[in-house]
C-alpha cells in the first residue's frame, strides 16, 4: 500500500508542496481578510446580517461550479482554486472572529473601561487574547476544510495532490498514496492547530 | 464588625473618624453641581438635575429602586457615562478637564461581576493601573503583597492563581484590591456583593468597613439592599427617578425620612418596630473601665428599655453615649448608635 509513495517519492513530493501552498496561501488571505472583517461585525453589529449573508450563499455554492465559474475570469489553474477556497474559508473565519469578539465578557470589557485603558489597550490586552480560543478553534475548521477542497481543485489543473487523485483513479497503489498524503496534511495540520489552540487558552 | 470597633472607637476624636453624626469638615471629594444625563431616546432624565457633595473619606451609598439612575450618577464621576449639563467636580477639579483615561486610573472602580481579567494571573490583575501609570516593578510587586495581605489573601499562595481558580468572594477581594492598586483616594463600587451569597456578601461588608477604618477612601457605592446600605455607609443617597429624595445619614434617613416613599423604600416602620422590640440589655456594650469625661451628662436607661427609647433619647441629647445604670444607680453598661444600628440588623451582640 505504501510502496508506490516511496519508490515514487519524487512524484509525489512536488504535488504535496503544491497542495500546501494552495490550501497555505487561500487560508492566509482569508485570515488576513476575515480577522478585521470579524472585528468590524462585532463593532458595528447591523454589518452583521449582510456580510454573514453574502458569505452564505456562497458557501452554499457546491465547489465545483465555484471553480468552474471562475475560469472566465482567471483561466484555468492554481489561481481560480485560490480565490474560490479563500471564499470558502472566509465564510467559516468571519462568522467565526465575529462569534470570538462578541463572546467577551462585557463587564470585563467595562472594568478595562472603567479603570483608564483606551480603546486600544482593551482591543490588545483584552479583547483579542480573549478571543483567540475561539478564533484559532475556527482556523483549524478552516484549514482543515480548506485542505479537503483543495483536492477537488486538481480538477481545474490547480495541481495538489488530487491531481495524484485523479491521475490514480485507475490506478490503486498512486490513489492511495494521494489518500495517504492528504489524510497525512490532514492530521498534521489538526495537530498544530491543536497545539496553537493550547497555547492560547483562557485558564478556566 | 467585631474587628472594626475597636480602630474606630480606640482612636483620638473616634467621633470625627465616625462620621454618622458628624462629618469631616474637609473639602469635598466630589461635587455634583445640577448634573443631569439624559439617554438618547428616553423622555425622562436617567439623572435630573443632582446635587451633591461628597466628604472626602466617608462611604456614600447610591440607594433606590432599580431605573432610579444611582448607577448612571455614579458612572458620570468616571465618565463611563458622561453628563449632559451641571457639572462635576473631583477633588476640586472639573471631572471634564481630566483626559479621560487619566480621570479613571485616578479613581478605583469595582463592579457587581468582578470584571476581573480571565488570562491573567490575580497578580497581573491587579498590576493593570500601576502598570499603565509606569510604575517600576519593585514598587508593583510590592503593591500586590501588600493588597493581598489587606484582603486577607497570602500572597505567596494567591499571587500566581487565575480568576477562575477563585472562589466568589474571593474574586470580589481581588476585584477590590485591583482597583485600590494605585491607592486612588475616590473608589467607585457598583454593587459589588450583589452576587455574592448572604454569609460572604455579610463578611465582605465586614472586611470593607475594616479597611475602610484604615484607608480612609471617598467611596461611592451603589446598592439596591438596604441592610447593606444602612450597615456601610456613613451616608445614604436616596434616588427617585434619576432626583436625589434624601441625603442624610442612615440613621435620619431611619427615623426622619423625606417623606412616603423613602419610609417604604427603608422599610424604615420595620426597623423602628424592631428596636421597639429590643432591649437595651440585650445590645448593651460592657462599661467602661475608667469614668469617661462627660458621662455626668449622659442620659441613663434602664436595662429593659426598648432600643426606640434608646435611640429618642440618644437623638435628644447632646451626648453620644448612653449609661445603662441598675436599679441599684450603678452603671452596667453603656449605648451608643453603632450598638443600636448594628442591633436593627438583627445581629448578635
Amino acid at each position: 500500500m505504501f510502496d508506490y509513495l516511496f519508490n515514487n517519492f519524487d512524484r509525489v513530493w512536488p504535488r504535496l508542496v503544491e497542495h500546501l501552498l494552495i490550501s497555505g496561501i487561500s487560508l492566509a488571505i482569508a485570515i488576513v481578510i476575515a480577522l478585521p472583517l470579524g472585528l468590524l461585525l462585532n463593532r458595528v453589529s447591523w454589518l452583521t446580517t449582510p456580510v454573514l449573508s453574502v458569505l452564505g450563499i456562497i458557501y452554499t455554492i457546491p465547489s465545483f461550479a465555484m471553480f468552474a465559474f471562475l475560469i472566465p475570469f482567471t483561466g484555468i489553474g492554481a489561481e481560480p482554486a485560490i480565490v474560490a477556497l479563500t471564499l470558502y474559508a472566509l465564510v467559516v473565519l468571519v462568522r467565526n472572529t465575529m462569534v470570538a469578539f462578541n463572546s467577551v465578557d462585557p463587564a470585563v470589557k467595562e472594568a478595562a473601561r472603567g479603570m483608564g485603558m483606551s480603546s486600544r489597550q482593551i482591543l490588545w490586552r483584552i479583547e483579542i487574547p480573549l478571543a483567540l480560543p475561539i478564533i484559532v478553534a475556527g482556523m483549524r475548521i478552516g484549514a482543515l476544510a480548506t485542505i479537503g477542497l483543495t483536492t477537488i481543485a486538481a480538477w481545474i489543473g490547480a495541481g495538489g495532490l488530487g491531481q495524484i487523485l485523479k491521475d490514480g483513479i485507475n490506478n490503486s497503489p498512486k490513489l492511495y498514496a494521494g489518500v495517504i498524503c492528504i489524510a497525512g496534511i490532514a492530521i498534521l495540520t489538526d495537530l498544530i492547530f491543536r497545539l496553537l489552540s493550547r497555547s492560547v487558552r483562557v485558564p478556566a | 464588625m467585631q474587628q472594626v470597633q475597636p480602630v474606630i472607637a480606640g482612636q483620638p476624636g473616634s467621633e470625627a473618624a465616625n462620621s454618622q453624626l458628624s462629618p469631616s469638615n474637609s473639602a469635598p471629594a466630589i461635587i455634583f453641581e445640577h448634573v443631569t444625563k439624559r439617554f438618547p431616546g428616553s423622555t425622562l432624565a436617567a439623572v435630573d438635575d443632582v446635587s451633591l457633595e461628597v466628604e472626602s473619606g466617608t462611604l456614600v451609598v447610591l440607594f433606590g429602586p432599580s431605573g432610579c439612575g444611582k448607577t448612571t450618577l455614579m458612572k458620570t464621576v468616571n465618565r463611563l457615562h458622561e453628563h449632559d449639563s451641571g457639572r462635576i467636580l473631583v477633588e476640586g477639579r472639573e471631572a471634564r478637564s481630566f483626559k479621560v483615561t487619566d480621570l479613571r486610573r485616578r479613581i478605583g472602580y469595582v463592579i457587581q461581576s468582578t470584571g476581573l481579567f480571565p488570562h491573567m494571573t490575580v497578580a497581573k490583575n491587579i498590576a493593570t493601573v500601576p502598570e499603565m501609570l509606569g510604575w517600576d516593578k519593585e514598587r508593583v510587586d510590592k503593591r500586590i503583597d501588600d493588597l493581598l495581605d489587606l484582603i486577607g489573601l497570602p500572597p505567596q499562595e494567591y499571587r500566581e492563581r487565575y480568576p477562575a481558580q477563585l472562589s466568589g468572594g474571593q474574586q470580589q477581594r481581588v476585584g477590590l484590591a485591583r482597583a485600590m492598586a494605585a491607592d486612588p483616594s475616590i473608589m467607585l463600587m457598583d454593587e459589588p456583593f450583589a452576587a455574592i451569597d448572604n454569609i460572604t456578601r455579610r463578611r465582605l461588608q465586614d472586611e470593607l468597613l475594616s479597611i475602610q477604618s484604615k484607608v480612609r477612601k471617598t467611596i461611592l457605592f451603589v446598592t439596591h439592599d438596604v441592610e447593606e446600605a444602612i450597615r456601610l455607609a456613613d451616608k445614604i443617597v436616596v434616588m427617585r427617578q434619576g432626583k436625589v429624595v434624601q441625603y442624610d445619614t442612615p440613621l435620619h434617613i431611619l427615623t426622619r425620612p423625606a417623606d412616603g416613599f423613602v419610609t417604604d423604600l427603608m422599610g424604615a416602620e420595620d426597623v423602628l418596630r424592631r428596636l421597639s422590640l429590643l432591649s437595651v440589655e440585650s445590645v448593651m456594650l460592657p462599661p467602661p473601665a475608667q469614668p469617661m469625661s462627660g458621662v455626668g451628662t449622659a442620659p441613663t436607661l434602664n436595662p429593659t428599655d426598648s432600643l426606640r427609647d434608646a435611640l429618642n433619647d440618644l437623638l435628644s441629647s447632646d451626648s453620644p453615649v448612653l449609661m445603662v445604670e441598675d436599679a441599684g444607680g450603678h452603671v452596667i453598661g453603656t449605648l451608643d448608635l453603632n450598638a443600636i444600628k448594628r442591633a436593627t440588623h438583627g445581629e448578635d451582640m
